[in-house]
């Protein structure tokens, strides 16, 4: 299998803090490859020198086969990047917007209009085609964002956390869009605070303070998770966990969930029947007790507090 | 009962296009009630009124008791908003956003040290009082941003996406803060696009293309629309809409 992204032992530190302490990561051509960490993990240090924006202090990071640090020219001609704040022209159309960065990227007039059809009917922006870029919607928004950043049909695309404050429908259609774009060949590189959008990922890499915590597909990554996971609920309130207590022994985690509160129980002496009399005490409302599979966002929440128990 | 939070037929126009269309909301005292809805649906409107901001074409209501179209000064006043885009000044340090924005809402020099020792020790702001606000990590803005807006104790706090990008952890402290403030009498208008964020809510309301679709709390929600998340009843109502 051949690897559009080889990354190898990347530092990077700013003003003395490390930002990547030590990256190594490969990401396969024609894959959805998913970041995902706390605030001030490192993810968007990595997407910019990938992107060849900041050089890296140590280390190499390979695109498309060229070097970073001496062959950025060749790079920033094949791939594509999207910052959590893209520069759209606000008082430029839609139609405009996409003339103006396919010019930037050099893009023939000939093959421009062609690619440009072939964007708007893709993110279906077509109707809105001469609507001012400031009169669009959050979602339309991207979709013109993801839109310019594809008019010059890069092979490899960069995006660092393009759903933010778009909604669930835009959302759906957004990781639509991607979907088709990554089973047309297209590598992508994804960062994201949506743990739900974590689980379409072909690939997560799961970064804390500049180091990788945890790699994998996210069925192999879940399959590893360390605990049994309890779906707590209460019919007629919504339950909270209280603040400032200690667990009851065999529960490692305990945390509000979709209303519902998850208890992770490491203690596997625990039986099924006997978690509502263990919890009890702390949440005298429960009711119920389901166990459930665990998610991308129980893996996040137990590795951060592996992570910064460790600390 | 008197609500935090009434309104009755709310309309607003731009020109013949209807942004926000004959809503109607109440929100009691102490609840935490969740305006959700697509991007351009409406809420940044309805918000801009109910804060006094925007006058309403047709229409009325009420917050904190006062009538948004008359007494929208005395509404200001018992008003907080928090945005995601965070209008803290990123050179000046913590201690210095503090109080301007103590000093804006009118705080007395002693009310305000009062208030900055209060909310630092309820936010843990303390040990970061001389920090560069723009150096902060995001997390600590975000606590200052909440900081500034609960200063001069508003009855009623407008968080509008107050938590865009931040990872599921952070994102869980910072609605404990929230529910503590509920507790303690606070009422809570917010918006959101996490859905898990909208199930904290006590009652959530859903805006397609200026009306409200769906009220009720989360949990009625998921019932009446047979889904598990919130997020499928979400997308069931606003997708259900468009047929």
């Amino acid at each position: 299998m051949q690897n559009d992204i080889i990354i190898n032992d990347l530092h990077k530190n700013y003003s003395g803090e490390h930002a990547l302490a030590g990256v190594s990561l490969s990401v396969p051509r024609g894959s959805l490859y998913g970041l995902i960490g706390a605030d001030g993990a490192g993810k968007s240090t990595l997407l910019r020198i990938c992107t060849t924006l900041i050089a890296a202090d140590k280390g190499t990071a390979l695109v498309c086969g060229f070097d970073a640090a001496s062959d950025f020219q060749k790079i920033r001609n094949q791939i594509g990047y999207m910052p959590q704040k893209f520069s759209l022209y606000q008082d430029l159309s839609v139609r405009e917007n996409m003339q103006f960065f396919a010019d930037l990227f050099g893009v023939k007039p000939g093959e421009r209009d062609e690619r440009m059809k072939r964007l708007l009917e893709f993110s279906r922006l077509a109707p809105f085609v001469d609507r001012r870029a400031r009169n669009l919607s959050g979602g339309m928004k991207q979709k013109l964002a993801l839109s310019c950043t594809l008019i010059h049909t890069p092979k490899v695309l960069f995006l660092d956390e393009p759903t933010t404050g778009v909604d669930p429908v835009s959302r759906k259609e957004f990781w639509a869009i991607l979907k088709d774009l990554r089973n047309q060949g297209i590598t992508i590189v994804i960062s994201t605070p949506y743990m739900d959008e974590a689980h379409l990922c072909d690939e997560l890499l799961f970064l804390h303070r500049g180091k990788v915590v945890r790699q994998g597909n996210p069925g192999t990554l879940l399959a590893a998770y360390p605990y049994r996971i309890y779906r707590i609920s209460s019919s007629c309130s919504t339950l909270t966990v209280p603040r400032g207590v200690s667990l009851p022994h065999g529960v490692a985690l305990l945390y509000p969930e979709g209303g519902s509160i998850h208890a992770a129980i490491s203690d596997r002496s625990v039986r099924d029947y006997g978690i509502l009399s263990l919890v009890r005490p702390l949440l005298p409302h429960a009711e119920s007790v389901v166990q459930v599979g665990p998610k991308i966002e129980d893996l996040f929440i137990h590795l951060l507090s592996q992570e910064e128990n460790a600390q | 009962m008197t609500f935090s939070i009434e309104t009755s037929d709310l309309t607003k126009k731009f020109g013949p296009y209807t942004a926000v269309d004959h809503i109607n909301v109440s929100v009691k005292q102490g609840e935490i009630f969740g305006f959700l809805g697509a991007n351009g649906a409406g809420k940044t409107t309805a918000i801009r009124m109910l804060c006094g901001l925007l006058e309403p074409t047709s229409g009325s209501g009420h917050v904190a008791g006062f009538d948004i179209m008359k007494e929208t000064s005395k509404i200001r006043s018992r008003i907080g908003y928090m945005s995601q885009k965070f209008s803290l000044y990123p050179d000046l340090v913590v201690r210095d956003n503090l109080k301007l924005y103590g000093s804006l809402y009118g705080l007395s020099r002693q009310t305000l040290d009062q208030r900055i020792d209060e909310m630092s020790a309820f936010l843990g702001l303390g040990g970061l009082f001389g920090r560069v606000t723009g150096a902060l990590p995001w997390g600590w803005q975000q606590r200052l941003s909440l900081a500034c807006a609960n200063l001069h104790k508003p009855q009623i706090l407008f968080l509008d996406e107050p938590t865009g990008s931040v990872d599921p952890v952070s994102r869980r402290n910072f609605w404990d803060l929230i529910q503590l403030l509920a507790e303690q009498g606070t009422t809570i208008f917010v918006t959101t696009h996490h859905m898990d964020e909208a199930e904290y809510c006590h009652r959530i309301s859903i805006m397609i293309s200026g009306t409200i679709a769906a009220i009720d709390s989360p949990q009625s929600l998921k019932q009446q629309y047979k889904c598990e998340t919130l997020l499928d009843a979400f997308l069931a109502v606003v997708e259900g809409s468009d047929r």
